[in-house]
């Protein structure tokens, strides 16, 4: 009988939500939320032996500890599979599962499967370390996910040929392999259909495609003596408002931004600042908004000499579950404004 | 945000608890926060010792503005 181990987060772990986000890894030698639903797909072939619990906060913030815990763990388990997640569109439950399903593979060699939504920052850090499935942006897609690595580990496990990544449905890890087609094409024929087709403006595949790299330019340094004239501006994806939330800005997957002037404060105050960010646990935000917006400090340093103020607005918006392409919108819209009054320095908190 | 901010020439840097996300989505400019509900004053601890952190982290990300860089760079605290 072949044995599987899974790791979840503190959430699906039934701990708790953000307030729990610190939990230590811990292990059961039971089924635990979705190990259930792993043991249901896999069938009598594969037994689920151990779930492995983790908080995500934990994982982010003790990383190497977190590794050597559950590794320890597993030392004198025998296991031929291990899955994390899936950790759909959460950012820092894919990038713990991305840490752990790496560090248990280069450990002790065995197969290691998670599931992410494209939108998941750990899909970029970690698909070309293990197989990550594409998934779905919630946990309503758990029917869907868990089935979709189940059976790949079952062929695995069964030796059967492999498809490439995009027919098996994880994101290519950049490694070619040679195949034969069938029917066999040659490459010259393969060329010239794949031509005829660009010039006629019809859709074709390349074979090799060529990963994009999305690097920005490096923007030039503010000489000490000007940032001592210039105001800097304070950034935040900590999702940082007026209490009340004035622009209702959503709580996650957020589209909106908001600017909240700050030019006769001197610090944030608790009680008429706090945060909505759905991702974290908010009483130290709400207690000290400085901790996220560190207004009190840029004070000091503008009394100092250090900079020459602080611009009149913060900007605040929610960075959970947030895509890639509202943040990046978000940010060309905060941007704009920036410019237009003549402001060179921004600082970013993100949370 | 921080990389379109950047691309409209504005000199930014990012202050991060998860640095191998900042690095992943292409913050050229970084600094280390500690924690995520709290990236600029650990509430266990005395509110100077919070105090003295965040003005020293905020200290190195100003500093981080007004260094030339050639590559991503995560700023020692």
């Amino acid at each position: 009988m072949k044995k599987a181990i899974c790791y979840i987060n503190q959430f699906f772990g039934q701990i708790g939500g953000e307030d729990k986000a610190d939990y230590e890894p811990v292990i059961h030698d039971k089924l635990v939320g979705p190990a259930m639903a792993f043991q249901q797909a896999l069938g009598e072939d594969v037994k689920v032996t151990h779930t492995i619990v983790c908080g995500d906060n934990f994982m982010g913030s003790n990383t190497e500890e977190g590794i050597e815990t559950i590794l320890g763990f597993l030392k004198d388990k025998q296991f031929d599979l291990f899955f994390a997640g899936p950790a759909f569109r959460a950012g820092r439950y894919g990038v713990a599962c991305g840490h752990i399903c790496k560090a248990v593979q280069d450990t002790f060699g065995v197969t290691a499967i998670t599931s992410m939504n494209e939108e998941n920052p750990g899909v970029e850090m970690f698909r070309k370390e293990m197989y990550v499935f594409e998934g779905g942006a919630s946990a309503a897609a758990m029917k869907k996910d868990v089935p979709a690595m189940v059976n790949f580990a079952k062929k695995i496990l069964n030796g059967e040929a492999l498809k490439p990544a995009a027919e098996e449905g994880y994101f290519g890890r950049g490694i070619r392999r040679q195949i034969w087609l069938d029917p066999p094409v040659a490459a010259p024929d393969r060329v010239m259909d794949m031509l005829l087709k660009k010039v006629k403006g019809e859709p074709y595949q390349t074979e090799l495609p060529i990963p994009k790299a999305d690097r920005v330019p490096i923007a030039e340094a503010i000489p000490a003596d000007e940032l001592a004239k210039a105001e800097v501006a304070l950034v935040t994806s900590g999702g940082i408002v007026p209490v009340g939330n004035p622009d209702r800005i959503q709580s996650a997957s957020a589209t909106k931004w908001g600017k909240y002037d700050v030019s006769a404060l001197e610090k944030l105050k608790g009680g008429e600042f706090f945060t909505i960010h759905a991702g974290y646990d908010p009483a130290a935000a709400n207690e000290d908004p400085n901790r996220t917006v560190p207004l009190d400090v840029m004070r000091e340093y503008q009394k100092e000499g250090k900079i020459g103020g602080v611009y009149k607005y913060f900007y605040a918006t929610v960075g959970t579950g947030t895509t890639q392409a509202e943040a990046a919108r978000m940010g060309r819209e905060i941007a704009e404004e920036l410019k237009k009054d003549g402001i060179k320095a921004a600082i970013l908190t993100s949370t | 945000m921080t990389k379109e901010i950047e691309k409209a020439g504005i000199t930014i840097v990012q202050m991060a608890n998860l640095l191998p996300v900042a690095k992943t989505v292409g913050s050229n400019r970084i600094v280390p926060t500690i924690s995520i509900p709290y990236p600029l004053g650990d509430p266990a601890t005395p509110v100077e010792e919070q105090h003295k952190l965040r003005k020293h982290r905020v200290g190195v990300a100003l500093d981080a503005l007004a260094t030339p860089i050639k590559e991503q760079t995560v700023f020692p605290v």
